[in-house]
């Protein structure tokens, strides 16, 4: 293997690359409007009341019940009844598919009588920013009318009933557009290489541009590694526009650290691979874009690129754990949202050892010339 | 000489059919052997195998000494070759396809030097997807040179070129056997293949069926060099009864063939002393074409069934 041969084909991608407007704008454009689309319509409004979980733990208490019944009264939000336990109110609202919840504490009557301060403590789901708003916008909206009609009587206007700010169900503290971008990048480390690949290994046999390769000293490792070498670049280029956009745009706030990038040369270098492979299966360019989307769009939608997979019934959570893009996606959420290298490391090296077996599936059976 | 390209009992068999049949020539080093047959005869085959690109059923085959198929990487770094319709890099101009060529087999070409052997200065810096048909074959010419080969495979370099081009193709060639490298020309063209090859070999339903030099294949499988006159049919009854010589009729022709030169003064003779009114005469010899054609037919016909390679 000769790094001189991967430079100098490297070089004929990229300039192809350079000179091809559409790819251009596919790769650049393409994710400032993604990141546009989605954080517009998830941090936007919408219409209907959203279902409060409501854990009242002053047991129907005049005034926790007068409160529920305006909260009700707003159209916000639906009031629900629920009994969890307290510790783990956050992750089984989770469980149970609300997006926001509400704990009016004990003693809740008796503090508004006397007149001392207390907490309601409201949970939202950072991923549904929509609800989180319109949850807040209601508990708080009400908690202010309460406070100015039943506290400001006595002379004092401190208010009594206090909405701290919300806390994330499962205990996480970022908004929905954090979890875009990670999403969103996986989602271009998934498309941009197995679309290209595919399309590129069937048309490329069948114009007979590989014919014409394998005449020269170029190897197929060299081949592949040269197109992995290209989507590495072009994925730092892309993470870079998305975190970019998402953080001029909506304010998104992720960390970016070291261990970023091994995602972004694992993965492109797993789905080069793998568009490679599904391209070689193929027998026509029409049969290899149909393989091309079989793969890439159910691994698009399940694997956390939009939503989290946790928010997935049961049944669809265990498919995305076998699908690759999720361990990518999973991946630099623990890195650029939550810090966990432990998990981090686990889910890198689970993409690492699929990348170098499909790596070398695709070396295998990819052939540049005609074996029949 | 040495051969440059040894094949013996060469034979590509799709299941029960033979695209090539037990096949055997050799070419020597340093000469133009121009592969000729019909469409779907096994030129494309056997060249493939040549090449390397393609695995032959049995038989052995041997280019620079080497087996071509557990060879190849060895073998590509020696020969040069251009398909049947070249295909490159749509935005790559032909300077960067040198360069980069030049990069992959590790010599360092002076893209001005090939572009000039083919005559395609003037699109030097034109991407390959604004190249005419001719232009993209010069292209793939001059990639074909970049590792200063020493056979070079043409696989009908000249289909669809217009005269001119045709031309700068043909002159290429000749450079590159002065240049003392061996070319193997596959061409629809027996023009071509009369001007520009050495030894010659004609496949037909994947069979050999001939093969020499130009005048050996005309002399072998040819007609006799004849006399053709403008005259009716009766001069031709009147040469036959009268001098034991073959003569026929074709649309207001009387072909009168000629066993040795010597005969042409007693035809001539006989023909003024027949009264038989005539306009003018001409000799004609067989070309390789003419030969070509009765030995497999027009050009479109024999070939294989469809969807087998050939």
């Amino acid at each position: 293997m000769k790094a001189s041969r991967i430079g100098a084909d490297l070089k004929i991608v990229v300039r192809s690359y350079l000179r091809n407007p559409v790819a251009l704008f596919f790769s650049l454009i393409f994710p400032i409007i993604l990141i546009a689309l989605f954080g517009l319509i998830f941090a936007g409004g919408s219409g209907g009341a959203v279902s409060l979980a409501v854990e009242n733990l002053d047991h129907n208490s005049p005034a926790s019940v007068a409160y529920l019944a305006a909260l009700n009264n707003t159209s916000l939000v639906q009031v629900t009844i629920v009994d969890y336990s307290v510790p783990s109110f956050s992750a089984q609202l989770g469980d149970n598919g609300y997006s926001v919840g509400l704990i009016i504490p004990a003693g809740f009557q008796a503090d508004l009588t006397n007149r001392t301060p207390v907490n309601l403590t409201l949970f939202t789901n950072p991923e549904n920013a929509a609800a989180a708003g319109q949850a807040e916008g209601a508990v708080t909206g009400v908690a202010s009318y309460f406070n100015l009609r039943a506290v400001c009587e006595g002379g004092s206007c401190a208010p009594v009933i206090q909405v701290p700010p919300p806390k994330n169900i499962g205990s996480q503290i970022y908004t929905y557009i954090d979890y875009l971008i990670p999403g969103l990048i996986g989602f271009s480390i998934l498309t941009s290489p197995m679309f290209s690949m595919v399309d590129i290994a069937s048309s490329y046999r069948k114009e007979g541009i590989f014919r014409e390769l394998s005449l020269t000293p170029l190897t197929k490792s060299e081949w592949l590694l040269s197109r992995i070498s290209w989507y590495v670049l072009l994925t730092f280029v892309t993470a870079g526009i998305m975190i970019g956009a998402g953080a001029g745009l909506f304010g998104a706030h992720v960390q970016i650290t070291l261990g970023l990038i091994p995602f972004l040369v694992v993965g492109p270098f797993l789905f080069v691979s793998l568009g490679m492979l599904a391209g070689t299966v193929a027998k026509t360019p029409e049969s290899a874009a149909l393989i091309g989307n079989i793969i890439t769009f159910p691994m698009m939608f399940l694997s956390g690129t939009f939503f989290a997979v946790s928010l997935f019934p049961p049944g669809l959570q265990l498919v995305a754990h076998v699908l690759p893009l999720y361990y990518v996606i999973d991946g630099m959420d623990q890195v650029m949202l939550f810090s966990n290298t432990t998990r981090a490391l686990t889910d890198v090296g689970v993409v690492a050892i699929l990348a170098v077996i499909i790596f070398a599936l695709a070396v295998r059976f990819f052939q540049w010339r005609d074996v029949a | 000489m040495a051969s440059a390209i040894e094949v013996r009992g060469l034979t590509k068999r799709y299941g029960s059919l033979y695209a090539v049949d037990h096949i055997g020539f050799s070419v020597e080093a340093g000469t133009v052997y121009a592969f000729l047959g019909p469409n779907g005869a096994g030129k494309t085959t056997t060249t493939e195998i040549l090449e390397g690109l393609r695995r032959c059923t049995e038989g052995d085959v041997r280019v620079l000494g080497l087996d071509p198929w557990k060879q190849g990487y060895a073998l590509h770094q020696r020969i040069g070759v251009i398909p049947q319709d070249f295909r490159f890099f749509d935005k790559i101009t032909p300077v960067e396809g040198i360069l980069y060529y030049g990069s992959l087999f590790g010599t360092h070409p002076d893209p001005e030097v090939l572009l000039g052997r083919v005559d395609l200065q003037d699109k030097a810096n034109s991407r390959f997807d604004t190249l005419s048909g001719g232009q993209k074959q010069k292209l793939g010419l001059a990639l074909a040179l970049t590792n200063n080969p020493e056979v070079c495979f043409l696989d009908e370099p000249t289909t669809g070129l217009d005269p001119q081009a045709r031309r700068s193709i043909w002159e290429v060639i000749r450079t590159l056997k002065r240049e003392g490298r061996t070319v193997f020309l596959t061409t629809h063209y027996l023009e071509e293949a009369e001007l520009l090859a050495d030894q010659v070999g004609i496949i037909h339903h994947g069979k050999i069926i001939a093969s020499g030099t130009p005048e050996e294949i005309i002399r072998a499988h040819g007609r006799a060099q004849r006399l053709v006159f403008t005259a009716p049919p009766a001069l031709a009854d009147h040469l036959r009864a009268t001098l034991d010589v073959v003569a026929e009729t074709h649309d207001g022709r009387v072909e009168v063939s000629l066993s040795s030169p010597r005969d042409a003064a007693r035809i001539l003779s006989a023909v003024d002393a027949s009264g038989i009114p005539w306009e003018g005469f001409v000799t004609r010899s067989d070309t390789l074409e003419d030969v070509f054609v009765r030995l497999v037919g027009p050009m479109d016909e024999g070939a294989l069934k469809p969807g087998v390679p050939a």
